[in-house]
């Protein structure tokens, strides 16, 4: 038991010791500054420009940038949903696994393309490798610097004064995907051949007795897929499949590149806003609320089901027994590892497992469920966390800016209706989603048609695919079947709206902010570094995710856990 | 720090009761659901009262979903929920209404002397003041009230503008300079004028300000506009939770195969509950009491807006005389000449200034007597006249008669006394124009004493700066507010003066040029700049500074030019109106705090009670140990609406504001609202609940 504090604070440790050298370098990317990269990646950037026929120093407005990163991403959609159709006539598919169905294919499209990375399929048996490699991998890089580089216009807007323009999609997407995911998934990839995750293009391996072993370029993707804050496992079992996620050692760095690359974007926040202070305050705000939902699902996970004790089981941890709510977890993790993965994966928008949430303490596995429902600002998808929790930052300052009397302002821009309403609809959107998805779920035949499990766990199977689709986290609670016409069409929709119905808002929010002039700080305005200010964005990220789900979340793990007691 | 407006705030209690009374009707007036459009979250709660009395009718047709009793309750309470808050608003707006009132008393049917050229003894036509255009040129006499605003182009009168200021003592009103401006509903009590009309009927300074206070024009101002949508998103939030939650009970209750679904009832109060209906039912009373504040401090705010600003100036230009020193300069020092006995010089100084009645002139005679003992003399007993001050010779003194010529004694300024002694064959010491410098370079006045031929030494006047002015820089500097000084000094004297008030900069040898570039330059900057001005010359600077507050005193064009108009022609009043800006923005953002903490509170009484048939484990939530579902729901809904109540009167006051940097401040209000918030409506739902239990109204 006190190994699995140990291990969560050995995390905690590593996490915020990486993200600032980390978050340094991306800031001095992001900026368009040298690097030490520079001379062996500026050839591949240069070189892509001139491919795609780009100026590098050709701004664009937000609506302009808004389009740029939109069509990027209905062209892979495009490309992954006739990869699937097509994979059958095409090449690299060794046990000949033919196109999918049109509903699947248009949820996995939808899906890859938001940075969601929920599969309502296993990868293994619908998946050629041709369109893991070339559609959904290329996804997971493209979604992931899509994200950063919507975060750098926000951060641009917030920079600029009197400006009409932020900055070129194309070179932020490019520079995001050369010069930080590339390198660090190619590292990253090393280190888990290393490990023994495969990276083959082999035909599956029949053994002498009568096992199918899936094989295929593992290691690629896992990297991507961890780093991108995607999700989506090679294989269905996720980094549960030993080809997966190999050892201890692959789990536990796994788990920490989960929220590598957001932590550090908070780093480089601070970096690209002239002012550390600002980056680390945002930083503390997240580890606070991550420290917090740590805490309590590693708590109920270690100690085991209440049920299962009356019941006799042992369940306290000893040399032979790894202890703790063993149902639905890789033994070879155990109860703690598993709780922190399930923690991080839905602080950001990774939702990669490797045990089964539906399987979690009812306490458990509210831990995930309600942290994607904040919105995944606890650092988050990479871009999309630290862009969404700005959103909760200008909610934080207009209120606290009220109360000291002034017009509020952010980092010398003032927040007025127009900010307002951006913010508001970046949060709204994707709890409106979320609670109108679930809401028509439960009254319809389609919906609870698939749901494995009777009473609150049943209506909690159905309010988490919502949330985990509308947040683009992609993560699966489990036990409910979605891949049917009816979840795979409105989780995607939910995809869409969670992806599309922020970074739109984000962006006009932006190009807003750029038009507006700096206003210098003073002893009057309200400080945005203090612990102060860190107590009131975790206050404003608690309240709207209590006060929006506390009636649903009354009804399902709630009800669940108290029955329980 | 003014006394006038604290006592003209005092005169109007917060709860009067004739404004109570009116308040009190007039809330049921608001129920109009055009009027409650305005708002969207009480709005919301109309529709909810509207929709739960429905229920109830349905109830008593025995078709309802829950004892018609319970409805009836729910239905009430909301209906009271939005009575509160348009009594709220009634209330901030009777306070100005009453003002109006006595205000319109001072627009009377006045008749109206028009003459047809500017000559006094011209043709004159009698006509209702209602009358009058643009241009028309009036006579007014002692005695005649003055018929509409305009212009004085002749004459020179004493007038009691009471009406319009409050204020009874009389002021001169003249052709000419900045004293010329003269307000229509005033009283002319002495001698004449001639005035040219400079508004056309219902645009008069009076109609505008009537209608101000009223709020007849009111709109909403940016702030406030950001706040309702936040607010509007919120209960856009919480109309999706709760209605989602029909659905979700529906499931729930299939699936636990037990209790009932949550009824509308129960949904509808649920989510009044929820939404911020304590700003929401408050805002608009907050605005317009942040209006009624100003008013109450002798300020007229031309709209909502330009008070919101005030609370963002981050620059105040001060005029030096008046704001920052007392008018008058004083006496400190008496520097001879080298080989002058001091005491020659302080009495040649005491002679010079005997008969000079100016505040200069009696300082020196008070510091001769303090520092050197000399008595007043009486002017006849020595034969001496007096010589005043003009323009042409820049000295004044006294000739001594006496055997063999006149000795003449003068003070005045370097130069002029200066050619004075030269003329009489003396000369003018090196050292005693090294002591002139001295003087200027310390901020004060140097006035040179000359007996005859001899220059004696200096007299050092001094600006006076406030007392206590100092201290409030340096709150205003804890506030984040930067004070710059406009004076018509020399730097050196403009610096000296600075310094010893503490100003963080200063602005010498001001033209209305350089104060205009200084306020763009400012601006440019980001900043937000307030100042005050009088004069016409002012007019540009006004015109450009984000908060311009024109003195009742001054000229007209300085009054059109500003956003503010301080009826107490009261230079500090500025520090006042940033308060009270701040203190608007403030109320808003800590009852925002307030109203969304306490919905924590509101979902323990209400969840558990919604859902305990379904699932009886959720009554573990009940913390409160509320009595029954019934009386924890109405519990929660009474709270919700009486909390409106209890807050008016903070709504109308203000958070109070404290000089102190922005951080602390965020602590003290998030102590106070936020923390309060959480924990207050824990305690007041229970004691309704006990309360309920006590009158048997719950089963």
């Amino acid at each position: 038991m006190t190994h699995a504090w140990l291990q969560n604070l050995m995390y905690l440790a590593l996490l915020l010791g990486l993200a600032f050298p980390l978050g340094t370098y991306m800031g001095k990317v992001l900026d368009g500054e040298r690097t030490f990269l520079q001379p062996v990646l500026g050839p591949l950037e240069r070189g892509l420009y001139r491919l795609m026929g780009i100026r590098g120093d050709e701004e664009m407005g937000w609506a302009a940038y808004g389009w740029v990163i939109t069509l990027l991403k209905l062209l892979g959609f495009a490309a992954v949903f006739l990869l699937m159709k097509a994979q059958g006539r095409l090449p690299l598919n060794p046990e000949h696994l033919p196109g999918t169905v049109t509903d699947l294919a248009f949820n996995t499209a939808v899906s890859f393309m938001t940075n969601t990375n929920w599969q309502a399929y296993g990868g293994e048996s619908t998946m050629s490798y041709l369109t893991q490699m070339l559609g959904l991998t290329v996804q997971n890089f493209l979604s992931a610097a899509t994200g950063i580089a919507v975060l750098t216009a926000l951060v641009r807007g917030l920079m600029r004064r009197n400006a009409e323009t932020l900055g070129n999609a194309f070179v932020d997407v490019t520079r995001a995907t050369v010069y930080i995911l590339l390198p660090l998934s190619l590292v990253f990839a090393l280190f888990l051949v290393s490990q023994g995750v495969i990276q083959n293009l082999s035909a599956y391996v029949h053994t002498a007795s009568g096992q199918v072993l899936a094989m295929g370029p593992a290691a690629s993707q896992v990297a991507i897929k961890m780093l991108g804050t995607n999700g989506g496992g090679f294989f269905g079992a996720n980094a549960a499949h030993p080809f997966e996620n190999s050892t201890p050692l692959s789990n536990f760095i796994q788990t920490l590149s989960i929220l590598l690359i957001p932590a550090g974007l908070v780093v480089s926040f601070g970096r690209m806003v002239k002012d550390a202070r600002q980056g680390r305050a945002i930083l503390a705000a997240m580890s606070v609320i991550f420290v917090a939902a740590l805490a309590v699902c590693t708590h109920f996970e270690v100690s085991g089901n209440p049920a299962l004790a009356r019941a006799g089981a042992d369940q306290i941890a000893t040399a032979t027994n790894a202890g703790g709510n063993l149902e639905g977890k890789e033994l070879r993790f155990g109860a703690g590892p598993s709780a922190l993965w399930a923690t991080a994966t839905t602080a950001a928008s990774n939702g990669s497992v490797n045990a089964m949430h539906d399987s979690f303490t009812p306490m458990g596995g509210l831990v995930p469920l309600w942290l994607i429902q904040l919105g995944e600002v606890v650092f988050g998808g990479v871009g999309s966390g630290l862009y969404g929790m700005l959103m909760f930052v200008f909610v934080g300052v207009f209120i606290g800016g009220l109360m000291v009397g002034r017009t509020p302002e952010y980092l010398g821009k003032k927040v007025e209706a127009f900010e307002m309403k951006m913010a508001s609809l970046a949060i709204l959107i994707p709890c409106a989603a979320v609670l109108l998805g679930a809401a028509v779920s439960v009254v319809s035949t389609a919906g609870v048609a698939t749901v494995s499990n009777p009473g609150p766990h049943g209506f909690t199977q159905i309010l988490y695919a919502w949330s985990s689709a509308a947040n683009n986290n992609g993560s699966a609670f489990g036990g409910l079947g979605v891949n049917t016409p009816f979840y795979n069409a409105g989780l995607a929709v939910a995809m869409l709206l969670g992806r599309f119905g922020v970074i739109w808002p984000v962006l006009a929010l932006a190009g807003a902010l750029a038009r507006k002039k700096h206003t210098p700080g003073s002893a009057g305005t309200l400080p945005t570094h203090t612990p102060l200010f860190v107590g009131v964005l975790v206050g404003a990220v608690l309240l709207v995710g209590a006060l929006t789900f506390l009636p649903s979340l009354a009804l399902g793990p709630i009800a669940e856990h108290l029955a329980l007691r | 720090m003014t006394s006038h407006s604290r006592q003209t705030a005092e005169a109007r209690p917060l709860l009067e009761p004739a404004i109570v009374k009116r308040a009190a009707g007039d809330a049921f007036r608001k129920l109009n659901p055009v009027h409650q459009l305005r708002n969207p979250v009480m709005f919301t709660v109309w529709i909810c009262s509207a929709f739960t009395t429905a229920l109830w009718v349905e109830a008593l047709a025995g078709k309802g979903e829950a004892r018609p009793g319970f409805i009836l309750a729910i239905a009430l309470w909301l209906w009271f929920t939005v009575l509160f808050a348009n009594f709220a608003e009634a209330m901030a707006e009777g306070r100005g209404k009453a003002q109006a009132d006595s205000l319109r008393r001072a627009k009377k049917d006045i008749t109206a002397k028009k003459l047809a050229s500017t000559d006094r003894a011209s043709a004159r036509d009698l006509l209702p003041a209602s009358m009058l255009r643009l241009g028309d040129l009036v006579l007014v006499e002692a005695g005649d009230t003055i018929p509409g605003d305009g212009e004085v182009i002749e004459g020179i009168a004493s007038v009691n503008e009471s009406a319009i200021t409050g204020e009874s003592a009389p002021v001169i009103r003249e052709s000419g300079g900045d004293r010329s401006a003269v307000t229509g509903g005033t009283l002319v009590l002495s001698d004449w004028i001639v005035v040219r009309i400079s508004a056309n009927p219902g645009e008069s300074f009076l109609d505008r300000m009537i209608a101000m206070v009223e709020g007849a024009k009111r709109q909403k101002t940016p702030n406030e506009i950001a706040l309702d949508i936040l607010l509007a998103g919120l209960t856009i939030i919480f109309l999706l939770a709760t209605a989602t939650l029909l659905p979700f009970s529906l499931f729930s209750v299939k699936a636990a195969g037990q209790g009932t679904p949550i009824t509308l009832t129960v949904l509808v109060a649920l989510l009044v509950c929820l939404i911020p209906t304590t700003i929401g039912g408050l805002l608009s009373a907050i605005g317009i009491a942040g209006m009624d504040r100003m008013i109450q401090a002798n300020v007229i705010a031309t709209s909502g807006r330009a008070v919101e600003a005030a609370g963002d100036v981050d620059v105040l230009l001060l005029d030096k005389t008046g704001t920052i020193t007392l008018g008058n300069r004083e006496a400190v020092a008496f520097l001879p000449a080298g080989g002058v006995n001091i005491k020659d010089l302080a009495d040649a100084a005491q002679l010079s200034s005997l008969a000079d009645e100016t505040p200069e002139g009696r300082s020196i005679v008070v510091l001769a007597k303090a520092q050197h003992g000399l008595r007043e003399r009486d002017l006849h007993a020595l034969d001496a006249h007096f010589v005043p001050f003009t323009a042409q010779t820049r000295m004044s003194g006294v000739n001594i008669l006496r055997e063999g010529g006149s000795r003449e004694v003068r003070k005045g300024a370097a130069a002029s006394i200066e050619d004075f002694v030269k003329a009489r064959g003396g000369c003018f010491p090196e050292d005693l124009r090294r002591t002139v410098d001295q003087v200027a370079m310390a901020g004060g006045t140097p006035l040179v004493v000359a007996d005859g031929a001899q220059a004696l030494g200096v007299i050092h006047l001094k600006d006076i700066v406030k007392g206590g002015i100092k201290e409030r820089f340096g709150e205003l500097r804890g506030m984040g507010i930067k004070t710059v000084m406009i004076t018509g000094d020399n730097p050196l004297t403009a610096a000296a003066i600075a310094a010893e008030a503490g100003v963080d900069d200063f602005l010498a040898q001001a033209t209305p040029e350089a104060k205009l570039k200084l306020i763009r330059e400012y601006q440019a900057g980001g900043r937000l700049v307030a100042m005050t001005g009088d004069g016409t010359n002012d007019a540009p600077a006004l015109a450009q500074a984000d908060v311009a507050v024109a003195m009742n005193s001054g000229t007209q064009a300085a009054k059109e030019a500003g956003n503010m108009v301080d009826l107490d022609s009261n230079p500090t009043k500025l520090i006042e109106i940033v308060e009270i800006g701040k203190q608007l923005l403030m109320t808003r953002g800590s009852l925002t705090t307030f109203s969304i903490a306490n919905d924590v509170a509101k979902y323990f009484a209400i969840l558990p009670a919604a859902f305990v048939a379904t699932y009886p484990a959720l009554g573990a939530l009940n913390v409160m140990g509320l009595h029954s579902p019934e009386s924890a729901i109405l519990s929660a809904v009474i709270f919700n609406a009486l909390i409106i109540v209890v807050l008016i009167p903070l709504a109308l006051r203000g958070v109070k504001y404290r000089p102190m940097g922005a951080a602390a401040l965020l602590q003290r209000n998030l102590l106070v609202y936020g923390l309060g918030g959480l924990v207050v409506p824990f305690a007041g739902i229970k004691l309704i609940d006990l309360i309920l239990v006590a009158l048997r109204f719950t089963v």
